[in-house]
This record gives C-alpha cells, structure tokens and sequence, in this order.
C-alpha cells in the first residue's frame, strides 16, 4: 500500500538498511521451559522472508513474540527502530504489524464485510477503511462477490482471501503469517503462495512461518531455520535450498 | 412392548411406491409409543391432570387437566409418521401406512395408559408418589369405573394418534385451516383471562359473557362457532400475510424507509394505547414483562453479543433493587437519605457499574465453563450479603426494606397498585434498552463484541483490547439489569434478598436461548411468551395454573429447542446459518467427494469448502 512511505523508512542515510522488524537475543519462556534461545531476525522493508522449522521448534513463539501475544523474557523487540517490548498488541498493529493467523480463523458467524472491517478495528479513518476495502476488492474480486456472506460458508480459499484482506485492512507494513498453506488442497497452497507474492510485489514485507520447506524458499528471498529455539541456518533461500543440510531435514532427501 | 421391539423388521425406506400398510417400521412405532406412555404416566404423576383439572377450557367437555394428558398422543402420533426429507431419495406418498403407524403409536401409549390406571387401582404407593392417589384413577376413569376408564384411554389415545398422523396425510389447505382452528380456539380458551379483561375495556363484556361459561371455558355452541370463524379467516387471508412481507421486502430505498417508520409508529401507538383498555392484572403482567424484558436485553448484550456465559446476572439485578430502596425508603436501617427516584437512578448507574467492574474484572479472564460457574456462585454471594447479619444493619437482612415510595412524577405518583403506570415506565426503559442494542449491535463496539464471541485470540490479534471490551459488556448488562432492580422495587415497594434467587438468573438466560441469543426481536418473544404465558420466577403468568409445573416447563421447552431449534423461536440469521452449517459443509463434502480423493490431508470441512470455491 504505502509502498513510498515504508521505503523511505526503512531507508537509512548511509544505505544501510533499517530493520522494519527485529529480535535482538531474543529469548522466551513459558514458566521454566526455554522456547527461543538468542534469536537474532530482522526483517527489511519490502522483503519476503520465512522461518522454518519442525514442530515444536519455536516458530509459533516467534510469531507471537513478534506481535505482542508473547514477552521476551530477555532481548529486545524491536519495531522501526523502537524497542516495543512492553506495548501491547494494539500498538504494533497500528505501527504496522499485522497477522494471519494459522487455518485463517475468521469470524465465521460474522460477515465477510465485517471480518475486513474488524480488521481496521483500531483505524478511525473512515475514507481510508472505504479505501482499503476497495483495494482488498482489487486484490480479490471473489470477496466483494460474497461481501454479505457468512465468512463461515466460504470455500477454503475464499477464506484464504479473506484472512488476507482482514489482514491488510490495518495498513501494514509487515504481514506475519502463520503456516499459510495448513489445511488446504495443493492447487489452492500454490494458488495461496501465488498471492503472497503478489501482495510483496507491491511492496509489503512478508514474514511466514512455514512447514512447506520447498515451497516456501521457491518464493522467499531469505530464510532462517529454527531447531529447538535456536537459529541454525539463516541464509538467502537460494543457498537453503541448496544446503544438503536443509535438504535432509526439511525437504525430504536422504 | 419390548416384543415390538425386537421384531422390528428392515425398513422400507427403499420402495419408491407407496408402501403397504402392514409394512411398517416397528422399532419406530415402539420407540414412539414407549414413549408416549411414558410421556402419559408422567404427567399423571406430577400430578397435572389433577391440578389442572379445575381450569376448564371448554364447557364442560376439556379441562387443561385432560388436555395436559391428551395432546401427548396426538404429538407423537405427528412425529411417528413425519418424514425426514431427503434430496435424491424419493420417499413415498403419505397414506394409509402413516395413518397406521400413527394409531398405533397412539395405541401403545393407550395400552400403557391402561396398564398404568390398574397399577393404580391395584397398588398403593402413595407414600413416595404423591399423586399415585384415588383421585386421579377417578379423574382417568372419568369418574365411570375401571372398565370404561381402560377402554376409553386406548381408543381415545389410538384415534388422537391417528389424528396427529392424519395431519401429513391431509393436502396443505386443509392442514393449514385445521390447525388455525385448532390453535386458535386453543388460544381463545387459554388466553380467556385476557381476551374478557380486554373486552371489558372496550365495553364488550356481552360478547365474552356469552362465548365463556360461568364457571370459566367457552361453551361449546361458541367452540363450534370460533373454530368455523377462524377456519375461514385463515381460508381468507391465505397467502396474504406472505404477499405483504414479500412486497415489504421489496421495497427499496426511501419507500422502504416509509414503510418501516409506519409500521413502526403503528406498532408504537398499538403499544401505548392498549394498555389503556386493559384491566389491573393484564397491566401488571405487561409490567412484568416489560422488567423482565429488559433484563433479558442486558443479559442479551452480554451472552448474545459478547459471548459472556454470565450466570450470576441477577447480582446486579439485585444492587439497582437495593440502591434504591436504600436511597428512596424512609425504613432503610442505616442511611435513609430519601432521595428522589430520579436522582437515585443516576446513583444507581454508577454503582451497577462499579459492582460490574468490581466482579467482572477476576472474572472476564476466564473462559466458558469457568466464567459460568464463577459467576453463578458471584451472583449468590451477593444475594447472602445481603441477607446476612453481618450487613443487616444496612439492608435488613432477611426483612429486607420496606415502604419504599412509587416514583413521583409530580402528576403522578408510579406505584404497584397502580400497574398501568408502572407498565409506562417500564416501557420508556425497555424502549431505551432495545434502541441501544439495537444501536450498540451494529457499532464499532458491537463488531468487536462479536468477534470476541467468535474468536477471542484473532480480535486481540486484530487489536482488539478483549479484556476491556468484554468488561464493557459486563458493565453495560448490568446497568440494563440495574434499572430492572430500580423499577422493580419501586413498583412492588420493598425489597427482601430473596427475591433474588439463582432462578432469576436462570430464567433470564432461558428467556434469551428460546427466544433467539443474540437478537432483540428474539428477546422480545421469548419474554412474551415465558414471562407473559408462564410467568417469572415470582410473578404469575396468563397460565397461573401452571405456576407449580413453570419450572417443569422451563426445562423441557429449553431442551426440546436445543434439540430441535437451537437458534430460537426468533433466529437471526446469523446464528441459523452457523448451527445449520455443518449439515451444509455435509453436503457439500458428500457431493465433491470423489474429486476430492487426494486430499486425505486436509480436514474434512475444509475439504468442504474447497470443491465450493473450485467449481
């Protein structure tokens, strides 16, 4: 959306590139379990990266931490610049940070207009929400088709769409997402990376979390591998799936 | 009847052409019948025939105390030959054999009838059951012997069964004018308090005179009459009811504004006026309602819209009831100040949302069954307050307040001997209440309620300050149920700790889940209908007969609508489309299965809806 603005930002004087998102020697726990050790990111404007990693690794975690639903226990969390470790979530939302959370989770019982309108919740600009919806519509002209319908009795991949949208109606920056391609057919997890691309074509930085290893680096410029709370691997995606290492973990060759 | 039982034979759901008569699905039937028999006994023996019996719907043939009984086998014979509609499966013509089906039902049920009235003829068991006594074999046998009692009992039982099949059997025209009859003689017996307070008001006594006997019950020359007139009225306006909604719907833009404003000034003048042509006992009904009302639409805002299972809204129910008589009543033990109603209700705002807040904020972190249990048990700690000696100094303990003053309005005085007053000031609250639901239902706090409801984790992603929102709720329902307390006490002029029972609480909930959660239309009906017909936890109802059977009823009308009609008798759409959308996502599964078949990794309802979004 604001494609201008967030390179301008992330845009430091000398060249070097600003973090829009980052964890600093992060780490976390949940009462005396461990979940993430040091965990260094950092996620620059315009990018689309993916963390990857089994189960139970801590990619979850990461995400929360990321979004607020979780606090470092030490390490820093940082947004723009500023160490955002105490706010709540409603402030990284309105700074630009924004999920999709795992299997979509919409508000089934509501409609899908008002599921893209929760997602402006903390917006108050009226013209700028009628906006937006104009450009998820752009996006998805399926969803301005089914604007009245129960989000619950759409297809998988209307949902998808949905999820999205509902998503980039707070104006992000960055979009996290969780696991995009759980839970659906493998025609509609290709159709799904497809969109994701396309939303990071026009300028918007991707984080996901991802299991789809190979599908995930096909896409992705950077990848970072997390193994029991740490970070193994943090490479170009190219290189990861080049790794024999990843390939043997992740991607299912001996 | 376990013989019927077992030799049930395969069932013919296959045959495309009408079925015989003697193939039929016995499992079924003694499924049915047992039931009905069980259905007949036990309403025999909580006593309903015999405590009803003095209410007599029509003179002198059917008392509630029969009816109680009979409608039993006439139901059951309804259901046993309903058809479960199946797309693609043909299923045959009703006849003949759905006709059977249903006498024999009935006749299962008569035959248990039968076996029961010779049990109890036979043995005493009085001493754990109550109602196991003479007088209720006498009222069975209509008061002619075992013989004619038995016999009777199946026939009667086999001929209703036959009847409530007979009713599939019938073509549409003919269902439609006899239930219309059926029903609305129905409703002229049992409503016979309200339609002669209402005729008395417009100066028609005459007319209700001669249509109810002296003793109560419309005779049956005006039976006769009633039903062949409504028969014809609904012969009359067939399809116009439906034409009229259809051309409503249809209107667009401005005329669909005027149209609505009309309807609604109608509905509001109807509202106003007609309380004006009814008696002191019809009026205070409607003013109950209207209290109970507005409890309802809090507790709506609350379990409807947030998704707060509260059980202990009677708390604050409680503190307007208290903070009122406190303020207003000269006999308040402690402080007495006297206040006025007006100025008190201000007062009475602020500490239902301080109560709110003070009890919602342990409680609103928790989740479901958790938040249940611990608001019902909030909601008798408050009632135990104050009727405790510790606080009965302040409140009065179990004696609670007395001589609280009407509300003075300067030309009048609304007190609860005057019920016509009481009702217009529950009116202007019910009024404010359904606007803000209304209003609150459609803002921007109301999307975040519903998406609290829907999916607590996602709206905190969203941004959503869930615990302050929900709070909110909390807070919100109890100044609604505040203002109930208030109106409440100055109406009945005292207050007393037991007035506010657990039940209440109860009730309200009951009132919100049959009429519809999440829906003011919904909670308007439901509080009519409980409130109105069966009566509060306190407060007599049009049926105040049925005033020691009303919590019986509660509980078996609240199951039969979770099973059968879980969005309540006012659905909003909504809710209809969500309880009924697994039996849609079925469909959908069954029908793409096959293109479906590699994708053993998906879920199945995601499975579903995928092959939607395909086609």
């Amino acid at each position: 959306m604001s494609v201008a603005d967030d390179a301008a930002m992330g845009q430091a004087p000398g060249g070097d590139r600003v973090a829009l998102l980052e964890f600093r020697n992060v780490n976390t726990h949940y009462g005396a379990v461990h979940i993430l050790k040091d965990v260094n990111l950092a996620i620059y404007p315009g990018e689309l990266v993916c963390l990857l990693g089994g189960n139970a690794s801590g990619k979850t975690t990461t995400l929360k931490a990321l979004l607020g639903m979780v606090t470092p226990t030490s390490g820093d969390v940082v947004l723009h610049g500023e160490v955002v470790n105490n706010k709540p979530i409603s402030y990284r939302v309105e700074n630009g940070v924004t999920m999709v959370p795992e299997n979509r989770r919409l508000f089934k019982r509501l409609s899908v207009k008002e599921n893209l309108v929760l997602g402006a919740y903390l917006r108050s600009d009226k013209d700028g929400i009628e906006a937006d919806l104009q450009h998820v519509f752009e996006l998805f002209p399926r969803v301005e088709e089914r604007l009245s319908q129960k989000a619950g009795t759409l297809s998988g991949g209307e949902q998808q769409m949905v999820a999205i949208g509902r998503a980039l109606m707070s104006r992000p920056t960055v979009l996290l997402m969780d696991e995009p391609s759980m839970g659906l057919a493998p025609a509609l997890v290709q159709q799904n990376f497809d969109l994701i691309q396309q939303i990071n074509e026009e300028g918007m930085a991707v984080f996901m979390v991802e299991q789809n290893a190979n599908m995930a680096l096909s896409i992705a410029d950077r990848g970072w591998v997390l193994q029991t709370g740490m970070v193994v691997l943090d490479d170009s995606a190219k290189s990861l799936l080049a790794n024999p290492e990843m390939r043997a973990a992740y991607l299912g060759e001996t | 009847m376990s013989a019927t039982m077992t030799s049930s034979t395969a069932s013919s759901s296959g045959s495309v052409n009408r079925a015989s008569v003697a193939d039929q699905d016995w499992r079924k039937i003694g499924k049915w019948g047992g039931l009905c028999t069980l259905a007949l006994v036990l309403v025999s023996l909580i006593g309903m025939p015999v405590g009803l019996d003095r209410r007599i719907l029509i003179h002198p043939v059917l008392s509630l105390g029969y009816l109680s009984l009979l409608w039993i086998p006439l139901m059951l014979g309804f259901v046993v030959s309903k058809r479960v509609e199946l797309e693609g499966v043909e299923s045959p013509e009703p006849g003949g054999r759905d006709l059977v089906a249903g006498a024999l039902t009935g006749l299962v049920g008569g035959v248990g009838m039968a076996v029961f009235m010779l049990a109890l003829n036979t043995f005493n068991i009085r001493d754990p059951l109550v109602n196991w006594s003479p007088q209720l074999l006498e009222l069975l046998n209509y008061g002619r012997g075992l013989g004619f009692g038995v016999a009777a009992w199946i026939v009667a039982c086999c001929v209703l069964g036959l009847l409530g099949s007979a009713i599939h059997v019938v073509s549409a025209d003919v269902r439609r004018v006899v239930s219309f009859s059926a029903f609305g003689l129905l409703a002229f017996a049992v409503l016979e308090g309200a339609i002669s307070d209402l005729s008395e008001g417009f100066g028609l006594e005459f007319l209700t005179d001669s249509i109810y006997a002296k003793r109560g019950g419309v005779t049956i020359v005006w039976s006769i009459v009633l039903a062949v007139v409504i028969g014809g009225v609904s012969v009359l306006t067939k399809g116009r009811l439906k034409a009229a909604k259809a051309n409503y719907s249809e209107l667009e833009g401005p005329e669909r504004k005027r149209a609505s404003r009309i309807l609604f000034v109608v509905v509001a003048l109807l509202i106003v006026i007609l309380p004006l042509f009814l008696g002191t006992i019809m009026n205070e009904l409607l003013a109950n309602v209207g209290l109970f009302l507005l409890l309802a639409l809090g507790l709506n805002i609350v379990v409807g819209l947030a998704g707060i299972l509260d059980l202990g809204y009677v708390a604050f129910f409680a503190v307007g009831g208290y903070t009122t008589a406190v303020l207003t009543s000269p006999d308040s033990p402690f402080f007495a100040p006297e206040l006025h109603f007006g100025i008190t209700l201000v007062i009475v705002v602020v500490f239902a949302g301080i109560v709110g807040l003070v009890i919602g904020a342990p409680v609103i972190r928790m989740r479901g069954d958790y938040l249940a249990i611990v608001t019902l048990g909030f909601g008798e700690i408050i009632r135990l307050l104050f009727m405790s000696d510790w606080l009965k100094p302040y409140f009065g303990g179990a004696q609670g307040i007395t001589n609280v003053p009407g509300v003075d309005l300067g030309f009048i005085t609304i007190k609860g001997t005057d019920p016509r007053s009481v009702f217009y000031l529950v009116l202007v609250f019910c009024a404010l209440a359904i606007y803000i639901s209304w209003r609150l239902q459609a803002s921007r706090l109301g999307r975040a309620w519903m998406a609290i409801r829907e999916d607590e984790k996602v709206a905190e992603a969203m941004g959503i300050n869930t615990v302050n929102t929900k709070l909110l709720a909390f807070v919100v329902g109890a100044v609604l149920a505040s203002f109930s307390g208030a109106i409440l006490v100055a109406k009945v002029g005292s207050v007393f700790p037991n007035s506010f029972m657990i039940l209440v609480s109860i009730i309200i909930l009951v009132v919100v889940i049959v009429g519809g959660m999440g829906n003011i239309a919904g909670v308007l009906v439901g509080s009519f209908v409980l409130i109105g017909i069966l009566g509060g936890p306190r407060q007599p109802g049009l049926l105040h007969e049925f005033q020691s059977f009303k919590l019986l009823i509660y509980g078996a009308l609240l199951v039969f609508m979770m099973l059968q009609r879980p969005e309540g008798l006012v659905p909003s759409a909504r809710r209809s489309q969500e309880l009924h959308q697994e039996e849609f996502l079925q469909d959908v599964w069954f029908k793409g299965e096959e293109h479906e078949a590699e994708e053993h990794e998906a879920e199945e309802h995601e499975a579903a809806s995928h092959e939607g979004s395909d086609a």
